[in-house]
């Protein structure tokens, strides 16, 4: 897949004041004359702020640590993980397309993404909402197939309740991350095998979708919510 | 120096320098190894894998040997020195595997690739290159890019061996070529499809081992078989770069560059590359008579008579010595005017070069030392525009860590440069810096003909000595491939141009076209292209161009070196030596010689050294008195890179260039 810069692109950058100071601080991490190893995180936070890449984003990250635009635009288009077309107003997401996630259904996910969304990966719905990818192993095989929507992990997804997710984000509202079978994180479904003591003990969401639904907000780029990250 | 490490390279133990690389040893056990990526003169990129080698006893797989160093070898278990086996089965394995892939995408297209003939795939392919493809998928297919004017681009057959990025980026100075992509999608591209900026990108179509980067004038005009390869001089810029011409037939199809560590390495200005095709256009081929006003055709002998009238009747005669004026030419100018009684001059840009002190009119300093120095100053010049190749040694030194100073116009070198302001005063202070440094002895001095042109030139000059005496030297950087081989000669007089042209009514023009002579005296121009000079003479003698006699041109650090004739000079234009001598018949008074070579004789007799090639001559540093300066800046020197000369005028491409580079520069919209 050749990965170009997006044809529209908005005219300027400018990191927000918390993240410019955060990039400063990432930046003073390395010795004078080694600046521009800091061009990973820096893009990554462009990203986060404004959602994609911009031509802009690349060339003023360029220009922060002292390099030719060029070498902003080679690792921009080296990783996947740098996008470079504009997603959804709500939610990207990325559906895990590697082997265990394979076998257990992710072409099914991957087939709800062309129905639902778009008919190519990077395309932005109709209604503007949505935008897909396939990505590489997200390393929650146990709870295989899985999405990434944002932030948060939505696992042991059928073609169904992946549809229903997708509905309620179109709603407005905030679905629960996490194993979307009952499951606390990624235990037997059939009953606990080991440290049967604490059956029964845990609490009613794992950490990191209770931190979600305490937020309300599981889509939110780090950028745009000032103070977190 | 460390000590030397022992290496079996295949069955031949050697001695080398741990520092060197695999790939160097083998070269110097005489083994050669194939290569995409490695370059001497560029960083080590190692991703073509085809200089593979097998380490015996080493780590069971091949090593990429232009990225491994003797040092980390490891001696065999009783002690016996490493073993590197460069012709085993694994290696040839390697290799051809290597070379299948290398194949998988590229095009099958050599008959109607322009690299076919010289070109390190197809040679390579030769000997590891299977005779069938495994591969039934389409290959890759990518975007074509536009680099501009100059460098043809067929994305579809590059390799990724990374050299044009590596050259433009380290060398020339650009950082406008990269890789995006990766994978099977990894692609060459300049930024956002950007022309390039540079004038050394030409340079950039030798290194590309495949036919991804051609030349664009050259495309599909010759074959590298059919073609006449003459090594000779370049005479676009005073540095002197070794070039090859390379001609089908009568016509010069391209110049390349030939290796020469201690002037051009192996670089040439895009203006040295390719200035050919004004060697075919506005040529003078034939002579010229002013005849009631206007200049009409006429015979060799009509005007060698017209010439010799002029010169015998007049009572004071002046010689001017253009830009590109060979010794030889100038030389038997000058016996021509002692014969009459008139004066010489070659500073024509009104340079105060002091006559006879060699130390001062070429310096002390070679090309070479460059990169010894630990801080260059340089006065009133811009070797960017006055010597592109010159100007890639510097941004090597300033990469190694010397620190640059420029008092002189502001531009952008492609380094570093702390500008200390851009006159006279600026040098005074700089000069007592200087004298107050710790590091003053490796300081080297690069004074610029900007900076000598005022009426304080020699005070200038003097000032420039005494910052340099103390530490590296001082080089003067011309502007002209004539203009060391005049000084030499002795080509001048008392005042320079303005005294050589004043009272003068008769003006002998050797090539020189940036100079406007007066109403009044009666002109003979001499030269190869009908520009300036041309229009304003009286009688016309066509001479040779550069590449079309034998002549000597001392570079800009006083090195003497022969152009060889690559072709014959067009229509009856004849070599400058000879109209010289055939116009002295004219006179009655022939000069002593009849050949090229007894000329050169007669010239080695008297200046010695210009006869010497190759070789710069010692000689006495002789600092100036100083002068008093007066005010003002530097001025800059040349207006426009591309077009300095008569046959880069005559050129469409560097008229091209030229228009290109006036505008301002843009990036693509996407």
């Amino acid at each position: 897949m050749q990965r170009r810069l997006h044809p529209e692109q908005p005219d300027g950058f400018e990191f927000s004041p918390s993240n410019l100071a955060w990039a400063k601080s990432q930046i003073a991490k390395y010795p004078a004359g080694r600046q521009a190893s800091a061009i990973i995180p820096l893009l990554w936070r462009a990203q986060e702020q404004e959602g994609w890449l911009t031509r802009a984003a690349i060339e003023r990250v360029s220009s922060m640590l002292g390099m030719s635009p060029m070498r902003g635009l080679e690792v921009a288009t080296f990783y996947f993980m740098f996008r470079l077309s504009p997603p959804g107003s709500v939610a990207h997401v990325q559906v895990c397309g590697t082997t265990t996630c394979m076998i257990c259904g992710a072409e099914d996910l991957v087939e709800v993404c062309r129905r639902r969304i778009a008919p190519a990966p990077h395309q932005v719905s109709e209604d503007g909402k949505f935008s897909w990818e396939e990505v590489e192993c997200l390393g929650a095989c146990a709870n295989a197939p899985m999405a990434q929507i944002g932030k948060d992990y939505y696992e042991d997804l059928t073609p169904e309740i992946f549809e229903g997710i997708l509905d309620r984000f179109a709603a407005g509202e905030v679905p629960r991350p996490g194993p979307q079978n009952g499951r606390y994180a990624s235990e037997p479904k059939s009953g606990l095998t080991s440290l049967e003591s604490l059956d029964g003990e845990a609490p009613a969401a794992s950490p990191s979708v209770a931190l979600a639904l305490e937020m309300g907000d599981t889509v939110a780029l780090v950028g745009n919510a000032e103070g977190r990250g | 120096m460390t000590e030397l490490r022992k290496v079996v390279i295949d069955d031949l133990e050697i001695e080398v320098e741990p520092e060197f690389t695999l790939l160097q040893a083998c070269e110097q056990a005489g083994v050669e190894i194939p290569r995409f990526c490695y370059h001497e003169r560029l960083s080590i990129a190692g991703n073509c894998r085809m200089c593979l080698v097998e380490v015996v006893g080493g780590p069971p797989k091949p090593t990429a040997s232009c990225a491994f160093q003797v040092k980390d070898l490891r001696p065999g278990r009783d002690g016996s020195p490493p073993r590197v086996s460069t012709n085993s089965p694994m290696v040839r394995k390697a290799r051809e595997g290597v070379m299948e892939f290398l194949l998988i995408n590229h095009p099958l297209d050599c008959p109607i690739c322009d690299q076919g003939g010289e070109c390190d795939l197809q040679d390579q392919a030769m000997a590891y290159g299977v005779d069938f493809s495994r591969y039934r998928e389409p290959k890759r297919a990518v975007e074509d890019l536009d680099l501009g004017p100059l460098v043809e681009t067929h994305m579809t057959r590059c390799i990724s061996c990374t050299r044009c990025v590596r050259f433009t980026t380290e060398v020339a100075g650009v950082e406008q070529m990269g890789q995006t992509g990766r994978g099977e999608d990894a692609e060459i591209t300049s930024y956002l499809n950007s022309t390039l900026d540079s004038n050394l990108q030409g340079n950039i179509i030798d290194l590309c081992p495949v036919g991804a980067l051609t030349s664009k004038p050259y495309a599909f005009t010759a074959r590298p078989w059919e073609l006449r390869k003459t090594e000779t001089i370049d005479a676009m810029d005073a540095l002197g770069s070794n070039i090859r011409v390379d001609a089908k037939g009568s016509s010069i199809m391209r110049i390349l560059p030939r290796n020469h560590d201690g002037v051009n390495e192996e670089w040439i200005s895009d203006k040295t590359r390719f200035v050919w095709d004004g060697l075919r256009s506005r040529r003078l081929d034939r002579p010229y008579v002013r005849k009631g006003g206007k200049l009409q055709a006429a015979t060799w002998d009509d005007a060698l008579g017209a010439a010799a009238k002029a010169l015998a009747r007049g009572n004071s005669a002046a010689a001017i010595a253009g830009d590109l004026a060979p010794v030889e030419a100038m030389y038997a100018l000058k016996r021509l005017m002692e014969g009459c009684g008139g004066k010489v001059e070659c500073r024509v840009d009104g340079a105060r070069l002091p006559a006879g002190n060699r130390s001062a009119y070429v310096g002390n300093a070679r090309i070479e030392d460059v990169g010894r120095a630990g801080r260059i100053v340089l006065v009133g010049c811009n070797p960017r525009v006055e010597a592109p190749v010159f100007n890639a040694r510097i941004r090597a030194a300033w990469l190694a860590g010397a620190e640059i100073v420029a008092v002189g116009q502001t531009a952008d070198l492609t380094y570093e440069c702390r500008h200390a302001g851009t006159g006279r005063d600026s040098l005074t202070a700089l000069a007592q810096e200087t004298f107050e440094r710790p590091d003053a002895d490796r300081t080297m001095v690069v004074v610029g003909q900007g900076a000598l042109r005022g009426a304080d030139g020699e005070a200038v000059l003097s000032l420039a000595m005494r910052i340099a005496g103390q530490g590296l030297g001082m080089l003067v950087l011309h502007s002209a491939a004539s203009r060391v081989g005049g000084m030499d000669i002795g080509f001048n007089c008392d005042g320079g141009i303005d005294a050589a042209l004043e009272g003068a009514d008769t003006v002998y023009n050797l090539g020189a076209d940036e100079l406007d002579i007066p109403e009044g005296p009666f002109v003979i121009y001499q030269g190869s292209h009908g520009d300036r000079g041309a229009k304003r003479a009286d009688v016309i003698l066509p001479g040779a161009a550069y590449t079309e006699e034998h002549g000597t041109f001392v570079n800009t650090e006083g090195r003497p070196q022969l152009a060889a004739q690559a072709a014959f000079p067009p229509g009856e234009s004849k070599s400058n030596w000879a109209i010289v001598r055939a116009l002295s018949s004219a006179m009655g008074n022939p000069l002593p010689f009849n050949t090229i070579g007894q000329l050169q004789r007669e010239i080695a007799e008297h200046h010695p050294v210009v006869a010497s090639l190759d070789e710069i001559a010692d000689c006495e540093w002789r600092p100036l008195p100083e002068g008093k300066l007066l005010k003002g800046e530097f001025p800059p020197i040349i207006e426009n890179f591309y077009q300095t000369n008569p046959i880069a005028r005559a050129s469409a491409i560097m008229a091209e260039l030229a228009a290109s580079s006036d505008r301002p520069k843009q990036v693509a919209a996407e």
